[in-house]
């Protein structure tokens, strides 16, 4: 139990400090590696929840896939990141009220939070005991089962975004030639070749 | 002192979801702090999705429903196309303008 409490605390720590240090950074770059760092916290607390499967799913699609892709596009524009950061501090004041408010009502809330007496009677879906289904297969019978809408459902999710970002962000130069193949194959003789008489003992002029 | 070292040492259901709500603030906050730049305010949506996550997996580990892992999986998959699109539309508007602070995008401002 004390073992428990000294991971939680330490991915908690460090998940609030990086979470402060991505909106802190003076440099983007830095900001999202601390962004990464945040993710691996939290894949860390997953696992000391017993939800292992989402904290690989966490460092894999995260950490592997979108913190790089904001890394690729932070690299990628040429902008003056710290003329973007002139006038934070005039921003400071209302941040922080918000802040504030916002936590201390967050707070308030989980303080006072009591789990009602007929919860136990709404569960769906029980989490098996780990020592004989694992998270991953348990998951999974339920995922494919009675949440499949809820799968086919992220998987188009993914499709549009997949092809809404090809189609944003595609672009043809004019002045780069392609290959256009149906032009290729709408070739013909008269379009392709010139056929010239040549008289004998003559060259072409 | 030991009902004090037990609350602290016996992690419950209200330390994660504490965790989440600091975090949550501290990506809200990033919004309002870095109002001029579009990837800060991006990765600050990335940070409230992740309180999110942690709630959604607080809850269900704690209350032994394995639903809510199934609903942080979706959470995880929208927050993953919100990225990708995201940036997407920064990257055209870049090429576009040359410039990505949000105080140039009011070209509907009419």
């Amino acid at each position: 139990m004390l073992l428990h409490a000294i991971f939680f605390y330490l991915f908690a720590g460090v998940t609030v400090a990086s979470a402060v240090m991505v909106i802190a950074a003076r440099n983007p770059v830095h900001s999202v590696l601390f962004l990464i760092l945040a993710f691996v916290n939290a894949a860390g607390l997953f696992v000391l929840m017993g939800a292992e499967f989402l904290a690989w799913i966490l460092i894999i699609v995260y950490v592997g896939a979108v913190a790089l892709l904001f890394l690729s596009v932070v690299m990628m524009l040429d902008v003056d990141f710290t003329a973007l950061r002139r006038g934070v501090l005039s921003y400071l004041p209302v941040g922080v009220l918000i802040g504030a408010v916002l936590l201390v009502e967050l707070l308030i809330i989980v303080g006072a939070w009591v789990v009602g007496p007929d919860v136990a009677k709404a569960i769906t879906a029980p989490i098996p005991p780990p020592a004989q289904v694992s998270n991953t297969q348990a998951l999974g019978l339920v995922l494919y089962t009675n949440y499949i809408y809820f799968f086919q459902t992220a998987g188009i999710i993914l499709l549009v975004a997949m092809i809404g970002s090809i189609v944003l962000t595609l672009h043809h130069k004019p002045r780069v030639r392609r290959q256009i193949i149906a032009h290729q194959v709408a070739r013909s003789k008269a379009t392709a070749i010139e056929i010239v008489k040549v008289k004998s003992g003559q060259g072409l002029p | 002192m030991s009902t004090a070292m037990n609350a602290a040492t016996t992690i419950g259901l209200g330390h994660y979801l504490s965790v989440a709500a600091i975090v949550f603030t501290l990506g809200v906050l990033g919004i309002f702090l870095n109002r001029k730049n579009v990837v800060i305010i991006l990765m600050s949506i990335e940070l409230i999705l992740l309180a999110v996550n942690i709630n959604l997996v607080a809850f269900s580990s704690f209350l032994g429903d394995i639903v809510g892992q199934v609903y942080a999986l979706i959470v995880l998959t929208v927050a993953a196309a919100e990225a990708a699109i995201g940036l997407a539309i920064l990257v055209a508007y870049f090429r576009n303008r040359g410039s990505i602070a949000v105080e140039d995008i009011d070209l509907l401002k009419g």
